[in-house]
């Protein structure tokens, strides 16, 4: 396969004129210098990825050329004029569009009313609403993003909301169109839609801006990309002449391994038996409809799926602090399901370790410091004290300990967990549950929001302990995790398993398929 | 209880709400663009208090009510720069407000008039009239709608009517006007608007000016046209109950309307029958007289089943941690 050069309209946007440059842009947050002198040259009509660890800063540049901040120094060219942009009306004014990473759309309003709050024209609604679902039908049916105009936008899922947003920037006419990690929330089928949609944008002679941390999607669509490393601009290189080793290595500042090594796995008995779980939520929505799953030890099982689909109330379930009816055994003991205290406290004792989805909110508490936060969960042992009085200096030593094996960084047990980058976070609390040593670990986003070198130590890790003979539970929505990590791979889809695959005996598509919730045959 | 006497009673809940309509709406304005507001209260009583002292001074009951409309506005300007410009916590400003409402009244009005807190007795053009609407004498004698008309609807200041007429033209601009939609939108995702390019702070400072606007009303009603002349500590708790009916209200305009006539009617219950039999107990007064509070109470606690506020509500939009 040519990949998409065949599908470039000729090399000529390769010297297209400028649709955008940036001279000498820096942001500081506080203390956080975020962008620092950056220069980067954007030619029209072509798609420009930005690629960089969490953290680079590359939301924060667009949203300097959006104007949501502003910049500390430094120039915006748009179309070759020096252009000033106080606020994000300007921007729009320039013709420049942006879906941010978290959308910002007015969650009780109509798609509608969304679309033209703001660009509304004149005082009064009607005539712009009128006017507005006239052009809606028609942007919608031109770019394949159909969406009701009159649907309330909290009822939308994350890939509708995403058109809406699109549809928002269209609306407003713009030329320029920057994308803040589209795909993060996505389907693989609805990926590629997506894709399919920014071709289409680009070969209609717009430009496009695309922001990512994966390197897949760099490949597939970018014409040219520029790497970000902590708020530097460290290359900007043709697609076609890199390699995703190249812009991993560029954006990390040295040599990563992008494939996980790892032995094929021995399991061996059964821990853990999943039996009939059911979950009802508060609204009477019922999350969990029957599962049925069984983990056995030295094998990690990957759970996929687009995020909302029962992984969460799984894992919750599973970690004791949800109620849920059924039945689980672990090593044959069957556990407490009333979601009581007292069921997430036996939990720990039955050899169950977890590592929340949600680290900042489940995981850590963030205003405490590394060494408390090292001891949640078992700060009642009596390695960590007697009677009602906790041992602080152990608890320090203990965390000392955990933050030179886990490779934390900075290894100070005194900063408060909020102060760590989100790698380091992650690996404060994988420190706290893997060295109680469980039988079985149960692991949510292992990986969400961590920086690539991070991402290489965890899945070690995870494989390491795989190894010692432990089961895992692996749950993510990055699929290529789920591959890389997973001995074997369940598929949900609202609530259901919708099947069980070997990673070597599917790929992308089929997966991709089943966690849309078709059954996964590829005719 | 015969027909005149429901009318009557009715008559006087309508006069007790407007008050708590004008501080409702006020409040509304301002929580549907995301700045909540405990200050309703220290508002309604500095407008109270200039709007009677500038009505005993002039002899004109509209320079009160201007002089009144001024000094609510003021509060809400502090209360926009602490909260908007600064980012200050909307609670404490709202606190602060009625403190110093509360307490310069009283200062200012001793040193004023040296009446112990109080402003002269407001008569003739210092105070609002009764408007008797046309025809009305004509059709009183017509059963059953004749009262309705003459005795409920007709016969009360000009305020009244402004208050009604204030629910359907909130109504029209939040569902129907650009500015409405903005300001709808500022107080559910302050983001979304700052995106779309439009000022986060000017579409605020305007809802809270609005805010101004109608707590001045509410308090130029209660001093000179409800009573005549202002006492210290008039407001008693107006603010709080408007901001009950809010939440009643589930912040919408009709809503509003009927959330704060059944607070009306509950005050003027409470003052129509001092003590009430009921099945051979008799209620006594103090309870009769609480029912307001009481149903205050129940609301926030509540009791009235769940009410949605503004999502960004209470929260300063801050871009830059
Ligand atoms: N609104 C903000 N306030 C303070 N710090 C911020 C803000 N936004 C981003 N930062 C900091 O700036 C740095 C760059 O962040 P960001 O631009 O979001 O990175 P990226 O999008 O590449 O992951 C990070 O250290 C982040 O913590
Ligand atoms: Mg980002």
């Amino acid at each position: 396969m040519t990949q998409s050069q065949s599908q470039r309209p000729g090399t000529a946007s390769q010297d297209a004129p400028l649709a955008i440059e940036l001279r000498g842009i820096s942001k500081a947050f506080g203390t956080v210098q975020a962008n620092k002198d950056i220069s980067i040259k954007v030619r029209r009509g072509t798609i420009h990825g930005i690629i960089g660890e969490n953290g680079a800063g590359k939301s924060t540049l667009m949203s300097i050329l959006y104007g949501f901040y502003k910049a500390d120094a430094g120039e915006v060219y748009i179309g070759g004029k020096k252009t000033e942009i106080p606020d994000s009306q300007a921007a729009i004014d320039a013709g420049i569009g942006m879906v941010f990473q978290h959308f910002k759309l007015v969650e009780t309003f109509t798609v509608l009313e969304n679309v033209i709050l703001g660009a509304e024209d004149g005082r009064l609604l009607k005539p712009s609403l009128a006017k507005a679902r006239k052009l809606l039908t028609d942007l919608a049916r031109e770019y394949e993003l159909e969406v009701d105009p009159d649907a309330v936008v909290e009822d939308l899922n994350v890939g509708l909301q995403q058109r809406v947003e699109i549809l928002k920037a269209l609306y407003r006419e713009a030329d320029i169109l920057i994308l803040d990690e589209p795909t993060g929330v996505l389907t693989p089928a609805e990926a590629d839609h997506l894709f399919r949609i920014l071709k289409g944008l680009r070969d209609q002679g717009k430009t496009i801006i695309l922001i990512t941390h994966k390197l897949r999607e760099i490949m597939e669509i970018t014409d040219t990309v520029s790497v970000m490393r902590r708020g530097e601009m460290t290359a900007t290189v043709k697609t076609a002449d890199t390699s995703p080793e190249q812009l991993a290595e560029l954006m990390v500042g040295r040599k990563v391994l992008l494939r996980v090594d790892k032995t094929p796995a021995r399991p061996g008995k059964t821990v853990l038996e999943v039996r009939g779980l059911r979950v009802v939520a508060d609204q009477g929505v019922e999350r969990l409809r029957g599962i049925d799953l069984d983990i056995r030890a030295g094998e990690v099982l990957g759970i996929a799926g687009v995020s909302g689909n029962g992984q969460s109330e799984l894992l919750e379930v599973l970690g004791g602090y949800r109620a849920a009816t059924g039945t689980i055994r672990m090593n044959g003991q069957e556990l407490d399901l009333t979601g009581s205290a007292s069921a997430a406290r036996s939990r720990r004792d039955q050899g169950i370790g977890h590592v929340p989805e949600d680290r900042q909110r489940e995981g850590l508490i963030m205003q405490f410091r590394a060494w408390e936060n090292v001891g949640f969960g078992y700060h009642h042992e009596p390695r960590f004290g007697s009677g009602m009085f906790m041992d602080n200096a152990a608890l320090r030593k203990d965390c000392e300990g955990k933050m030179a094996r886990f490779d934390v960084r900075p290894p100070d047990p005194n900063l408060t967990a909020k102060s760590f980058s989100g790698g380091n976070q992650q690996k404060i609390v994988l420190a706290r549950e893997i060295e109680r040593d469980p039988d079985l670990l149960l692991i949510g986003q292992p990986t969400r929001g961590v920086d690539i070198g991070a991402i290489e130590f965890i899945h070690k890790q995870v494989v390491a302990l795989r190894d010692k003979g432990k089961a895992i539970l692996l749950v993510s929505v990055e699929l290529d995790e789920i591959m890389a990590l997973s001995d074997r791979i369940a598929v949900m889809f609202d609530g259901r398993i919708m099947g069980e695959r070997l990673p070597a005996e599917t790929d992308a598509n089929e997966l991709g398929l089943m966690m849309a919730g078709m059954t996964g045959k590829v005719a | 209880m015969d027909y005149a006497g429901l009318i009557q009673i009715l008559d006087s809940a309508l006069r007790l709400s407007t008050p708590l309509l004008f501080a409702c709406l006020a409040g509304l304005f301002s929580e549907r663009a995301g700045v909540f507001d405990i200050g309703l209260e220290g508002k309604i009583l500095a407008s109270a208090f200039l709007s009677a002292a500038m009505a005993a001074y002039t002899g004109n009951v509209w320079l009160g009510m201007f002089a009144g409309i001024l000094a609510a506005l003021m509060l809400a300007a502090v209360h926009g720069v602490a909260s908007i410009t600064f980012r200050g916590n909307q609670l404490i400003s709202g606190v602060a407000i009625n403190f110093l409402a509360s307490g310069l009244t009283v200062v200012i009005g001793e040193a004023w008039f040296g009446l112990g807190g109080r402003t002269p007795q407001l008569e003739g053009p210092a105070r609002f009239g009764e408007l008797t609407l046309p025809f009305a004498n004509a059709i009183r004698d017509v059963p059953v709608i004749g009262p309705i008309y003459a005795d409920l609807l007709s016969g009360h200041s000009i305020l009244v009517y402004v208050a009604l007429a204030c629910v359907p033209l909130t109504w029209w601009i939040l569902s129907r006007t650009r500015f409405g939609l903005r300001l709808r939108a500022v107080g559910e995702n302050p983001a979304a608007v700052d995106t779309a390019g439009v000022s986060v702070v000017g579409l605020r400072y305007a809802a809270v000016m609005i805010c101004g606007l109608l707590t001045g009303l509410a308090g130029a009603y209660l001093a000179t046209a409800l009573s005549a002349g202002f006492v210290k500590e008039m407001s008693a708790g107006r603010g709080f109950i408007a901001l009950a009916a809010l939440i009643f209200a589930k912040w919408r305009p009709w809503h509003a309307l009927g959330a704060t006539f059944l607070f009306g009617l509950l005050e003027a219950l409470g003052n129509r029958f001092q003590s009430v039999e009921l099945l051979g107990v008799t209620v006594p007064t103090q309870f009769m007289q609480a029912l307001p509070y009481i149903l205050t109470v129940v609301i926030l606690a509540g009791f009235v089943g769940r009410a949605i506020p503004p999502r960004a509500g209470g929260e300063p939009y801050v871009k830059e941690r």
